[in-house]
């Protein structure tokens, strides 16, 4: 039996009307503890107002080995970014 | 005995309950077996000294003779202190640890929630901040009952037999005396049968969720808030105050 407790990411959003971010993980027995866990690990000095947590082996992450298929392809596409519109004077928020 | 003696003698028995669990939380320090419990036992223990130390300064104003929270906590001997006797009860394993708090943390967030609503301003401000601690305190007290109590044979087993232990302890928690009336008559402090009735209910539906039997009636052992202690008190205090026993006025 592994005795060891799995593995729980922990995402803190800082303000209300702000995304999650993620924290760091703890470890935990189950849901419940993860959640308390967090809250005891991540929030000490008022960090936030909301936790999630999820089981660590429940994230589909990105293969490192395929990150220059992924994510290079991106990199000659400047036409991607708004960059090429006209401001109008007078816009300050854009 | 009037309405100002009570309320000093009052508010000095909820902060030794608070002084002397903070300490016994505080001998756990750096014996978890997970980091993560590790920072909340430490966190829970600095609420409950944050909480002594609130009620300390309070009764030093009340008392008017300049004793400043040190001098509570430091300064005084065995015979003086007021908690309840499942306070000062050993650490034992966690599960001895983690019942001792239930049962304790199931009168004391009552109790606060009541103290709350106190007549006396000062009291009910100190009480609405430490009931938000407790309340989550409690929550992780119960939660590890319930997965001790409902884990496996070896788990269930230990927290029965710490649960069959320490129950003898919790009938002083409701043995009310002329300090508690006065509370309640004078300042709209907690009316301890109400109490008893909600701390059974709640600590029962835990129980239940948790398989273990509520235990029957049995001796209860009182004394703690007349000073008469069991014999695990003195070595907590002399370790404790030993600084200051030592080293008389010493601070940093």
């Amino acid at each position: 039996m592994n005795k060891e407790w799995p593995l729980y990411e922990v995402f803190i959003r800082s303000r209300s009307g702000l995304s999650h971010k993620h924290a760091g993980s703890v470890h935990a027995a189950d849901d419940q503890m993860a959640l308390d866990h967090a809250r005891d690990t991540y929030t000490r000095r008022m960090e936030g107002v909301s936790l999630w947590v999820v089981r660590s082996d429940q994230i589909v992450a990105s293969d490192p080995a395929e990150t220059s298929a992924f994510f290079e392809p991106a990199e000659d596409k400047i036409y991607r970014h708004p960059t090429f519109y006209e401001v109008p004077d007078g816009v300050e928020n854009l | 005995m009037n309405a100002d003696e009570a309320l000093l003698t009052y508010v000095l028995r909820v902060a030794d309950n608070a002084l002397i669990t903070g300490q016994r939380m505080i001998e756990r320090v750096a014996g978890e077996a997970e980091l993560e419990e590790e920072l909340a036992n430490a966190n829970f223990a600095l609420d409950y000294i944050g909480q002594a130390r609130m009620l300390y300064t309070y009764a030093g104003e009340l008392e008017g003779e300049g004793r400043s929270e040190d001098d509570f906590a430091y300064l005084r001997d065995t015979q003086e202190f007021r908690n309840f006797l499942l306070a000062e009860q050993p650490n034992g394993h966690f599960g001895d640890a983690i019942v001792r708090q239930f049962l304790f943390e199931s009168f004391y967030l009552l109790q606060l929630e009541a103290l709350a609503d106190s007549r006396d301003k000062r009291l009910a401000e100190i009480a609405a901040r430490a009931e938000k601690e407790i309340r989550y305190h409690l929550r992780h007290a119960a939660q590890w009952l319930v997965r001790l109590g409902d884990g496996t044979d070896e788990s269930h087993a230990r927290v029965a037999r710490s649960l069959a232990e320490q129950w003898r302890y919790t009938g002083e928690f409701f043995a009310g005396d002329e300090v508690d009336s006065i509370l309640q008559s004078e300042f709209r402090g907690p009316d301890l049968d109400a109490l008893r009735e909600q701390w059974l209910a709640n600590v029962t539906e835990v129980l239940e969720e948790a398989t273990l039997a509520v235990p029957g009636e049995t001796f209860m052992a009182t004394g703690g808030r007349q000073g008469l202690h069991t014999e695990h008190l003195g070595f907590l205090i002399a370790e404790m105050q030993h600084l200051q026993r030592a080293y008389p006025g010493a601070s940093w």
